[in-house]
């Protein structure tokens, strides 16, 4: 990434700035001393046979921003998209172990996916608005959940663009189609999709992979901006990016929770050698 | 392989491929342009009086005193013919008998070809079939019937080895001597003031009825009943298609069942049609009974079952290029699973999904076998739409070829069989356009 220094150490030190005043005052605890949102004990996933998450226990804080790192194939994605049972899509995929929201056991036998996915809202990868107009794309939750009128619509369509910091650079072109937006602009677009709904989680899955520098950085501060209102998980290819934007890490490595800690102690501290190794570039 | 060798394959196989496609044109138009100059001939016409007196006897059109006038003036020039006629007649009688009997049967064949030029001679039984009841109304048939008013035509079979040579000989010469002779020049000098040819415009081509069996044109009907059949057979099948490719594509879980369905659907698409139409029978009017008899519905249900198989195929690759992102989207909003089918995936495969549509209704407009024996008939009236349960209907596909080759003056209405493949292949052909438009325009505003 070509991000240029100068910018960076700026945009940093605002940061440090923002983090403190937003900070909940429970958020001054160390870690695991906030309310617990979602909850894993001993939970694997496979696909068929293969264990791709082998039997993690963790305590995700509520409104935290939760970075998952780790290379490649180590099952981060899988399990973020276990979170709000998008794996379901997977026909071969099946769970262990217990993964709570709210104290509700997520793959419970009579827990409804819909109005899960509802509270849980997720972000692709790569930007994916539907072939519609700016506003219907917005408007597309909330007309799912009963939202039918107009003027209500409007306000939450732009509360929630306005949320997601595109609201200046979209709102005289709402009726046109969000196809044709620029990819960074697309990936606010899709976050402001998943606002609309009133989620309380946000699943970051990679958003800005397939953004460039100046849009990843957009939506890192969409990310500042939002911390402490929601609680978010991302997960990133990019160290730097979780250091930046995060309050707590979790490190996978093959299927396994490695570590999982306050971010500048993880950073800084590790207590895992594969994590310093990891964090250090040793390997990828 | 080497740079130059790879050059060499690449532009021999350009070569290859601009040869085929130019074939293929070429074919094509081979096809195309007798279709076209033929069945245009059908509504542009250079037409004769006894065009516009049929018009005006069967459809109640055009100018009366324009046509009493042209009428008067045709009518002197033939009064004159009628005349020598008469006058020959009384010589016949006056005749040795072995003459009497060599004129006689030489003298019908004129009559023959003189009705059938000018229509029914005076003191004539009007004649039953309107086709004998005018003469010739297109005039380069005129200038044919002429020809064999003047000459003879003869074999000439003296050598058995080879087929026998057809030649001519002039009836002016055979009746030298006699009263008939001079009607051959005075028939040939003056054919134009007795027929009145002029340059004619004739939609009722396709707005009429056909009358005496599609004679004199008339092909409403047939277009009419392609229509009830092409549509009919959409209103079926599309909705089925399209549901049957939703559950395909979303809600099968692979299995031997579902193997066994697809590929009973791809069996299908490859079943030959005229077993279509067997089974239409069979099924449809002599099981079920939705009808009587032949019956429009029957065809249209029959046509729907044979199109299924396209409208499910193309559906169904219609929706699976329907970005995965998009289903995750919606769910990922809390979307039920009906809810994306119905709201972000159909509407995103929909250009895909009216393409296959639009191909399989010019296809159900198309086909005959499968009409033959559950709704075709070679002659009837337009039907309303109150009627497509009962009654049968002409339809273009069926009556191409029946006038082409069941019908008994096939050779004489070349034009008209030549028009009917015209109105079929522009209808298909619009078709395809539309389907082609409407694509464009849906993805464009998927597009923004």
């Amino acid at each position: 990434m070509t991000i240029d220094v100068m910018t960076t150490s700026e945009s940093a030190s605002a940061k440090k700035a923002t983090r403190d005043i937003y900070l909940p005052p429970e958020r001054k605890i160390v870690a695991g001393g906030g309310t617990a949102h979602i909850v894993a004990k001993n939970f694997s996933i496979y696909y068929s046979e293969f264990e791709a998450v082998k039997k993690v226990s963790a305590d995700i804080l509520s409104k935290y921003v939760t970075a998952i790192i780790g290379p490649s194939g180590c099952g981060k994605s899988t399990f973020l998209r276990a979170i709000n049972r998008m794996n379901d899509l997977i026909p071969s995929c099946h769970t262990s172990g217990s993964l709570l929201f709210d104290g509700e056991d997520i793959y419970g036998k009579y827990t409804d996916e819909v109005l899960l996915r509802k509270k849980v809202g997720m972000v692709f990868q790569k930007p994916n608005p539907f072939p519609k107009s700016i506003f219907d794309n917005i408007a597309y939750g909330p007309r799912l959940h009963g939202v039918s009128d107009k003027k209500k619509l409007m306000e939450i369509v732009e509360r929630s663009l306005r949320k997601a910091a595109i609201w200046d650079e979209v709102c005289d072109r709402l009726d046109k189609n969000a196809l044709g937006l620029s990819g960074g602009q697309q990936q606010r677009i899709c976050v402001a999709r998943t606002l609309a709904v009133e989620p309380e989680v946000l699943l970051l899955d990679e958003p800005t992979s397939a953004l460039d520098p100046k849009a990843t950085a957009k939506i890192e501060d969409l990310i500042q901006e939002l911390r402490g209102s929601y609680t978010i998980m991302i997960v990133t290819h990019n160290m730097q990016q979780a250091s930046r934007v995060s309050d707590s890490t979790m490190f996978f490595y093959e299927g396994v929770l490695v570590e999982h800690a306050l971010t500048a102690q993880l950073f800084t501290n590790p207590k895992d050698p594969m994590t310093e190794d990891y964090i250090t570039g040793r390997f990828s | 392989m080497n740079i130059g060798t790879r050059k060499i394959l690449d532009r021999s196989f350009t070569a290859v491929g601009i040869g085929s496609i130019i074939v293929m044109a070429l074919a094509l138009m081979i096809v195309v342009v007798p279709i076209v100059s033929n069945g245009i001939g059908a509504i542009f016409f250079t037409g004769t009086i006894e065009h516009r007196k049929m018009l005006h006897n069967e459809f109640q059109r055009g100018n009366i005193q324009n046509l009493a006038s042209e009428v008067a003036s045709s009518d002197r020039y033939r009064a004159r013919l009628y005349e020598m006629l008469t006058t020959f007649e009384g010589e016949l009688e006056t005749m040795v008998p072995e003459k009497k009997r060599e004129y006689k049967s030489q003298y019908s064949q004129v009559r023959t070809a003189l009705q059938a030029l000018l229509g029914p001679l005076p003191g004539e039984t009007i004649p039953m079939l309107t086709r004998f009841k005018y003469g010739q109304t297109r005039w380069e048939k005129a200038e044919e019937r002429l020809h064999e008013l003047l000459y003879e035509s003869k074999w000439d079979n003296s050598d058995a080895d080879v087929m026998g040579k057809e030649y001519f000989v002039s009836r002016a010469k055979a009746f030298e001597g006699t009263s008939l002779a001079p009607i051959f020049p005075y028939v040939k000098t003056n054919i134009r003031k007795m027929l009145l040819p002029e340059f004619t415009l004739y939609w009722g081509f396709i707005t009429d009825s056909s009358v005496d069996s599609h004679f004199f044109g008339g092909i409403w009907p047939e277009i009419k009943g392609t229509f009830f059949l092409a549509i009919g057979a959409m209103l079926f099948a599309f909705p089925l298609g399209v549901i049957a490719a939703i559950y395909f594509t979303e809600y099968a879980k692979p299995g031997f069942f579902n193997s066994m369905l697809r590929s009973a659907n791809s069996t299908l698409a490859g079943v030959p049609s005229i077993v279509f139409g067997m089974f239409g029978l069979a099924f449809f009017i002599n099981t079920l009974k939705v009808s009587e008899s032949k019956s429009v519905i029957a065809g249209s249900l029959t046509l729907a079952i044979m199109i299924l198989p396209t409208i499910i195929r193309a559906a169904e690759e219609a929706i699976l290029a329907v970005p995965k992102t998009y289903k995750e989207a919606s769910l990922g909003l809390g979307s039920t699973k009906w809810n994306t089918i119905a709201t972000v995936i159909i509407p995103a495969a929909l250009p895909g999904i009216i393409t296959g549509g639009v191909i399989s209704l010019g296809r159900a407009a198309g086909e005959t076998a499968p009409i033959i024996f559950t709704a075709a008939v070679s002659v009837g009236s337009a039907i309303g739409l109150a009627d497509v349960f009962s009654s049968p209907t002409p339809a273009l596909s069926w009556n191409i070829y029946n006038l082409a080759s069941e019908h008994e003056a096939a050779a004489q209405i070349r034009h008209v069989q030549y028009g009917m493949v015209l109105a079929l292949v522009t209808i298909v052909l619009l078709l395809n356009l539309s389907a082609i438009v409407l694509r464009a325009r849906i993805s464009n505003k998927l597009k923004g």
